[in-house]
C-alpha cells in the first residue's frame, strides 16, 4: 500500500510538479519513461515518489521515446493504468506509437511540455510538437497554467479510461512558461483525487488469462477501413460528453469550472483572439485593457480541447464577432497555421461575416508581450470597421527583420 | 469470415483467440477447444504451398521429430504417435521431412496434386547403400 503525501490546500508548484502530483495522486501502474526537458522533471519526480513509497507502481526507464511509449502500450494492453510525459524532439520519435495507443484503443496519459522542434534545436516552448500530435486519434488537453496543468491530468484519466471511450489522452503545457513557472497550486486531499478518477476497470486485458486476445492485430483493406472509422466514431460522439461530463463533477467537487472552449469577454466582443496555452492568459489581460484605455470591445477564445475539435462550439463562441485573429505558436510551413485552418472550418458553413487573419508567433519561446496583443487587437478592430481584412492574411509577430507575411 | 459493418465488431485493433472463457487449455486438445473464428486456427492459411509432405505409416517410428521441428505446429500427434499432417497450416517448407531419420523417410515431399494413394504406391524403398556407406564408417 503506498504512503498518503499531505499536502497542503495551495503548494508552490511548478506545472512540471503540478502533473507529476496528479500522477502520483491517480496511483499510475506503469510510468515507462525517456527524460527530455522541458518534461523531464514530471517523471523525474514521478520516480522519486515511488522509490520512496508513495507509488504502488513500476517504474520503468526505457532507451528511447518511441521505447517509452511502445512499453506504455504494452502495460496498456495487459490492464494497467499508464502514463508518460515527453516534448518536442522525444514527442516526434513517439510520433509512430502513439497511432498505435489509440488504433489499439488504449488509454494511455501522456503529459507533453510543449517545446519547439529543431533544427535549430531548441529547448524552449511552443505548440510545434502538439500540432504534429493532432492527426494522431489522442485527446488533446491544454493547460494554460500550472493549476490547470494538475486538474487537467484527472481529467484526462477519467475520460480516457472510460470504457465508452477508450481512447489515449495528452495533457499539454507550455515548456517553460508553465513547466517551470511556480505558482500556487490548488490541491485535492490524495483520496479525494485518487476516488475521483476511481479505480482502473481494465478492458479486453492481456492479462485475464481465461479470455487471451491477440492485441495490435494487422488488417488490410477487408477491415481496416472499418476499425478507423470505428475510433473517429468514438473520438467524434463519446469523448466531448464525458469531458463536459467530467468538468462538471470536477467544478462540484473543487469549485474550478472549465469548458471546452474558453470564452473570456465574448458577450459582447466585437474582436477577438483564439489561442492556446500561457497565450490565453496575457491575451485575457490585454483584452481588458483594450476595453479600458482603447474602447475596443475585445475578447478571447482559449482551445481548452485541442482534439476532438469542438466546431460547434468555437463556431458559437465566435459567431457574433466581426474579427478574429488566429494565433498559432508553430510555423505553418507551407500554408495558414492551424487554428486558422480550423476555425476556417468551423465558421465556412456559418452566417458569420467575421473577417479572419492569422498571426504566426512566439517559436522556439519567443515572447509574446502586452504591445504584441495590443498591436494585434489594434488590427483586428481596424479589420472589423473595414469589414475585410485590412493586413495580409499571414502575420509574424515579434520577428526581428523586416516584417514578414504571406497571403 | 463474416464481414462486419464499422460497429460490429469490438473496439481495437484485437481479435479473441476463443469464443468465451477457457481453462486449462494447454490441457485441451485442439480440436476440442473452442477456437473463435478470427483464429488462424480457423482459417486455411496454406494455399500458397506448392509441394506437401506425405506420411507412409509404415517407415515411422514416432520418434516426433517432425512434430518438433514443425514450425507450423502442422504435425498432427496423438499420445505421442504420429497421426498425419494439418494440411490447412502446413506451408510445405520440407523442414519434417529433412528432420525423419527413417530408412525410407516417413515423410517425403511430393507435387501439391499428387493423391496420397499413388505416392505410397511408388515409395522408395530402403536405401541399402547407404546402410553400407554406415556399416564402413563404423
Amino acid at each position: 500500500m503506498a504512503d498518503t503525501m499531505e499536502l497542503r490546500d495551495i503548494e508552490v508548484w511548478d506545472g512540471n510538479m503540478a502533473a507529476s502530483q496528479a500522477l502520483r495522486q491517480v496511483q499510475v501502474d506503469v510510468v515507462a519513461a525517456y527524460p527530455i526537458t522541458p518534461s523531464t522533471p514530471i517523471v523525474e519526480n514521478y520516480g522519486n515518489f515511488t522509490a520512496n513509497g508513495y507509488v504502488d507502481g513500476e517504474f520503468v526507464m526505457t532507451e528511447s521515446e518511441h521505447g517509452a511509449m511502445s512499453c506504455c502500450i504494452g502495460a496498456a494492453a495487459a490492464g494497467g493504468r499508464v502514463a508518460t510525459a515527453t516534448s518536442s524532439q522525444g514527442f516526434a520519435l513517439m510520433v509512430e506509437t502513439l497511432y498505435s495507443a489509440s488504433g489499439m484503443r488504449l488509454p494511455i496519459v501522456l503529459n507533453v511540455v510543449n517545446r519547439a522542434i529543431g533544427a535549430p534545436l531548441n529547448v524552449n516552448g511552443d505548440h510545434s510538437d502538439m500540432y504534429m500530435g493532432r492527426d494522431s486519434g489522442w485527446i488533446q488537453l491544454d493547460a494554460y497554467c500550472p493549476q490547470n496543468a494538475y486538474d487537467l491530468n484527472f481529467i484526462a484519466f477519467k475520460v480516457s479510461e472510460d470504457h465508452d471511450v477508450r481512447l489515449p489522452a495528452m495533457v499539454h503545457q507550455d515548456g517553460f512558461m508553465t513547466s517551470h513557472t511556480a505558482q500556487g497550486v490548488a490541491t485535492l486531499p490524495d483520496d479525494v483525487a485518487y476516488n475521483f478518477v476511481g479505480e482502473y476497470k481494465p478492458m479486453n486485458d492481456m492479462l485475464d488469462l481465461d479470455h487471451p486476445v491477440t492485441h495490435g492485430v494487422q488488417t488490410e483493406e477487408d477491415w481496416h477501413f472499418e476499425h478507423k472509422a470505428r475510433q473517429q466514431h468514438a473520438l467524434m460522439t463519446a469523448v466531448i460528453p464525458k469531458i463536459e461530463a467530467a468538468f462538471d463533477e470536477f467544478e462540484k467537487l473543487t469549485g474550478r469550472r472549465y469548458n471546452l472552449v474558453e470564452a473570456y469577454n465574448m458577450e459582447d466582443a466585437e474582436v477577438a483572439v483564439v489561442c492556446m496555452g500561457t497565450s490565453v492568459e496575457t491575451a485575457r489581460e490585454v483584452a481588458e485593457e483594450m476595453r479600458a484605455q482603447h474602447g475596443i470591445k475585445a475578447g478571447v477564445v482559449g482551445i481548452r480541447v485541442f482534439r476532438p475539435w469542438p466546431l460547434e462550439q468555437i463556431a458559437a463562441a465566435l459567431k457574433d464577432v466581426k474579427a478574429i485573429g488566429a494565433l498559432d505558436r508553430s510555423s505553418p510551413h507551407g500554408t495558414v497555421g492551424a487554428l486558422f485552418n480550423e476555425i476556417s472550418g468551423s465558421l465556412f458553413n456559418t452566417d458569420t461575416k467575421a473577417v479572419l487573419t492569422n498571426y504566426i508567433y512566439g517559436l522556439g519561446g519567443r515572447d509574446l508581450t502586452k504591445a504584441h496583443l495590443v498591436s494585434i487587437f489594434t488590427d483586428l478592430k481596424a479589420n472589423a470597421d473595414a469589414g475585410k481584412p485590412t493586413t495580409p492574411l499571414q502575420q509574424y509577430i515579434g520577428l526581428r527583420g523586416p516584417k514578414l507575411s504571406f497571403f | 469470415m463474416e464481414k462486419k459493418g464499422w460497429d460490429g465488431f469490438e473496439i481495437g485493433a484485437m481479435l479473441r483467440s476463443f469464443d468465451g472463457a477457457t481453462r486449462d487449455i494447454a490441457t485441451t486438445l485442439p480440436e476440442d477447444r473452442p477456437y473463435s473464428q478470427s483464429n488462424s486456427f480457423t482459417a486455411s492459411v496454406a494455399d500458397w504451398r506448392i509441394e506437401k509432405p506425405l506420411f507412409n505409416k509404415d517407415y515411422c517410428i514416432d520418434c516426433q521429430f517432425c512434430w518438433v521441428y514443425c514450425p507450423d505446429m502442422s504435425i498432427i500427434s496423438r499420445d505421442k504417435k504420429m497421426v498425419g499432417i494439418d494440411f490447412d497450416h502446413c506451408k510445405g517448407c520440407g523442414i519434417c521431412v529433412e528432420v525423419c531419420p527413417t530408412n525410407p523417410k516417413s515423410l517425403l515431399m511430393f507435387a501439391e496434386q499428387q493423391d496420397e494413394e499413388s505416392a505410397i504406391a511408388e515409395w522408395p524403398k530402403k536405401d541399402t547403400s547407404k546402410a553400407k556407406e554406415e556399416a564402413k564408417d563404423e
